[in-house]
């Protein structure tokens, strides 16, 4: 590892998240976002060396490549732009590579944004395409989803309402976050359980919605910290894993992919008991039972026990393991930019910047993000000081 | 920080109709094969893995998911993607590297041009709000800027029909060529307008194909190479998407990736131009002089698959200097309507020669 910079989070900015933000164009969305991050870090466009966009499939806005187009909105002309697409999980792989460029030592201020703006399609039906030689996924992602849930439950044996204890917890706790597309102050487990059921077993409120978004990082090297003479959230690790979609053998429920990355991300951040050295963790939940399958995924918990600290409220913003505080996936789901989002507020939480989300004392946190058929992971864990 | 050399190159032959699904996979799978051969390599020794393609061009979302299925990802691998060329993908990689976290990388490119109308696909690139609408397609909008210049006197049709006659000889070589041969400039004058004064020889191929490179760290790269090409500048920029606010004569983009990256050192350069004119902008902008080899691959011109052509420019730099051809080479990757984006990776035989 030698040779190897540090890098840290000077700021963070995101949009209100909205079905339709029919306000702004696709530009404005993201400027939305960069400028308040870009307030946030103290800097202005002009201190940023480049820029890492991400979203996922163009055909959600029906452009193609559109970093292209934002090159002038998003302050990169003159500058280098990269654009990342690693499906779900793409705006945790944004916040990587945005940090591998310091890492590396090629840039000192590099500015990661991440967008989606859904409403310019629909992307359940977007995502229900009839590739050859591959089964069609139908009736978007939850129809995908919702076999290996059901697996998962029969594999753990966890009672029926877990899913709506994370899906009322995660509302709740959106309500804490201004920016949140759901805001339910009042959810209930009850008022879950009475909700439509869409994919057998998971309800209308246990889904994720489709959001209007952006969220913007802005990092830093080590020199750029220590000007911003204000709180940072140190990047500790980061990993990145992928398997293929379908493959004989393939754990759908406790993919080898998401293991392998979370192991290599706690032994590179020195972390030897998540659980109890993890402070928040902001994991990408887009249907409610996947808390309990990344909680065991990522090895907070034993295999078929994740359950039981959702169970024992051990997930609530005042728990042991507080989960999903800004409210998640759950809450707000602007695709491309909802890994970013998990990045970024693993970050505020370190930073102290979560406002009425704040987990008290938080000072290590994970940002989380998965993509495609449970197989693209990206994740990172920051803390209120370097190592 | 750690020095990074490419080690390895391959390239499926360029295809106007490739039968391959739109996924790459039945293009990468020969072409991994290959490399690996040639490096001794397995799949096991790479260390990160990142790609480029283009969901548009697939005409579906998610078409890099099933491209994995070309590595064998299982176990799991360190693996990302970008939506650009397969060159930027190289430049993740190269990144990957330098951070310590990667020993070995992977970057390969895929792209099955002939399976939308490429020139309306592309149209796509545009600002969707104002410009998109109106559907200027790809070639129409290189033309205009071709124009420009003959009306500046910045070139000439001749000078534009010298380049694709060049470049079709040096093609021959050139296994994975689409289009090679001898043929003269007063015959390619004589063919008629596609998009004036654009004639068929002054517009890349559509083309099918896919290419893969490899990379290595440090002592790795002279275990499996006799003659590494080491990086010794690697830079990219983008400029506005307004056309009309850009001088569209000249690549700015290209000029400060090529300064950065040292483009003057350059003895060949391996130039993605997808039209005879942008090789002349192209060449003004990295200030290559009249004694660098442009293109000895046949260039763009004869084969450009897209999301893959800038990294095959690369590849077949780093050639360069692998065969010993050349001490100091440069590899070219362009992106978006009339040269917007441009990454320049300088190649030399010697580390020492880093800038």
């Amino acid at each position: 590892m030698t040779g190897k910079q540090r890098a840290a989070v000077l700021g963070t900015g995101q949009t209100h998240h909205r079905s339709k933000r029919t306000d702004v164009s696709m530009a404005g969305l993201c400027r939305e976002a960069v400028d308040r991050a870009l307030a946030d870090a103290g800097m202005t466009a002009g201190q940023i060396d480049a820029v890492v966009v991400g979203k996922a499939p163009d055909l959600f806005e029906g452009v193609m490549m559109p970093e292209l187009y934002l090159a002038d909105a998003l302050g990169a002309v003159g500058k280098p732009l990269l654009r990342v697409h690693t499906a779900g999980s793409v705006g945790g792989a944004t916040g990587i590579v945005a940090a591998s460029l310091i890492q590396a030592g090629v840039h000192r201020r590099v500015l990661a944004v991440a967008f989606e703006k859904q409403s310019e399609s629909n992307a359940m039906w977007a995502l229900s395409i009839t590739p050859p030689f591959a089964m069609p996924v139908l009736a978007g992602a939850g129809g995908y989803f919702a076999p290996h849930i059901r697996s998962y439950i029969r594999r753990s044996g966890a009672p029926a309402q877990i899913g709506a204890m994370v899906a009322a917890k995660d509302r709740r706790n959106g309500a804490r976050n201004p920016f949140a597309h759901l805001r339910q102050a009042d959810m209930t487990v009850a008022k879950v359980l009475a909700s439509p059921m869409l994919w057998d077993p998971v309800r209308y409120d246990e889904t994720c919605p489709s959001s209007d978004g952006a969220c913007a990082v802005v990092l830093g090297d080590q020199a750029a910290a220590d000007a911003a003479g204000r709180p940072v959230a140190w990047i500790r690790a980061t990993s990145m894993r992928t398997e293929p979609t379908m493959f004989s053998g393939k754990d759908h429920v406790n993919p080898r992919a998401g293991a392998d990355a979370a192991a290599a991300l706690w032994h590179a951040a020195g972390i030897t008991s998540p659980v109890d050295q993890i402070d928040a963790a902001e994991i990408y939940v887009p249907f409610s039972w996947f808390e309990p399958m990344w909680l065991e995924n990522l090895g907070f918990a034993e295999p078929g026990r994740g359950w039981r600290m959702t169970e024992a409220g051990e997930t609530e913003i005042t728990g042991a393991l507080p989960v999903n505080p800004s409210g998640g996936v759950l809450s707000s789901n602007p695709i491309g930019a909802s890994g970013l989002l998990r990045f970024a507020e693993s970050a505020m939480q370190v930073m102290g910047k979560a406002g009425e989300h704040q987990v008290a004392g938080a000072r290590t946190a994970l940002g989380h993000a998965y993509g495609g058929g449970s197989q693209y992971f990206s994740m990172w864990v920051v803390a209120d000081t370097p190592d | 920080m750690t020095d990074v050399a490419v080690i390895g190159f391959a390239q499926a032959r360029s295809e106007r109709h490739s039968p391959a699904t739109t996924n790459g996979v039945e293009m990468l799978v020969p072409i991994f094969g290959e490399v690996f051969a040639a490096t001794g390599l397995t799949k096991d020794d790479i260390g990160f893995w990142c790609s480029g393609s283009s969901d548009y061009l697939a005409g579906r979302a998610f078409s890099f998911v099933s491209a994995v299925d070309a590595i064998g990802a299982f176990p799991p691998v360190m693996e990302s993607h970008v939506e650009m060329d397969g060159a930027w993908a190289l430049y993740e990689a190269w990144l990957k590297i330098k951070t310590g976290e990667a020993e070995i990388a992977l970057a390969y490119g895929f792209g099955k041009s002939s399976a939308g109308h490429l020139r309306r696909v592309l149209a796509l690139q545009l600002d969707p709000y104002l410009v998109a609408p109106l559907w200027p397609d790809s070639v129409s909008i290189a033309a205009l800027q071709a124009r420009l210049g003959i009306e500046a006197g910045l070139w000439s049709e001749s000078d534009m029909a010298e380049v694709a006659a060049r470049s079709r000889v040096s093609a021959i070589t050139n296994p994975s060529a689409l289009v090679a041969g001898q043929t003269s400039v007063g015959h390619l004058l004589d063919q008629p307008y596609v998009a004036d004064p654009l004639r068929a020889h002054d517009c890349a191929p559509v083309t099918d194909g896919a290419a893969v490179v490899i990379l290595a760290a440090g002592e790795r790269a002279w275990e499996l190479c006799p003659r590494p090409a080491w990086i010794t500048g690697f830079e990219h920029r983008i400029d506005s998407a307004s056309l009309g606010a850009r001088d569209l004569t000249t690549a700015p983009s290209a000029a400060a990736a090529g300064a950065a990256a040292g483009a003057g050192r350059a003895q060949v350069a391996e130039l993605h131009a997808p039209f005879t004119h942008q090789e002349l902008i192209l060449r003004r902008a990295l200030g290559l002089g009249a004694d660098v080899r442009v293109s000895p691959s046949g260039g763009a011109l004869c084969g450009n698959p897209m999301f893959a052509a800038g990294l095959a420019r690369i590849g077949s730099a780093a050639t360069e200097i692998i065969t010993g051809r050349a001490g100091v080479a440069l590899g070219h990757a362009t992106s978006g309507p009339a040269l917007q984006q441009n990454l320049v990776c300088v190649l030399a035989a010697e580390i020492g020669e880093r800038q």
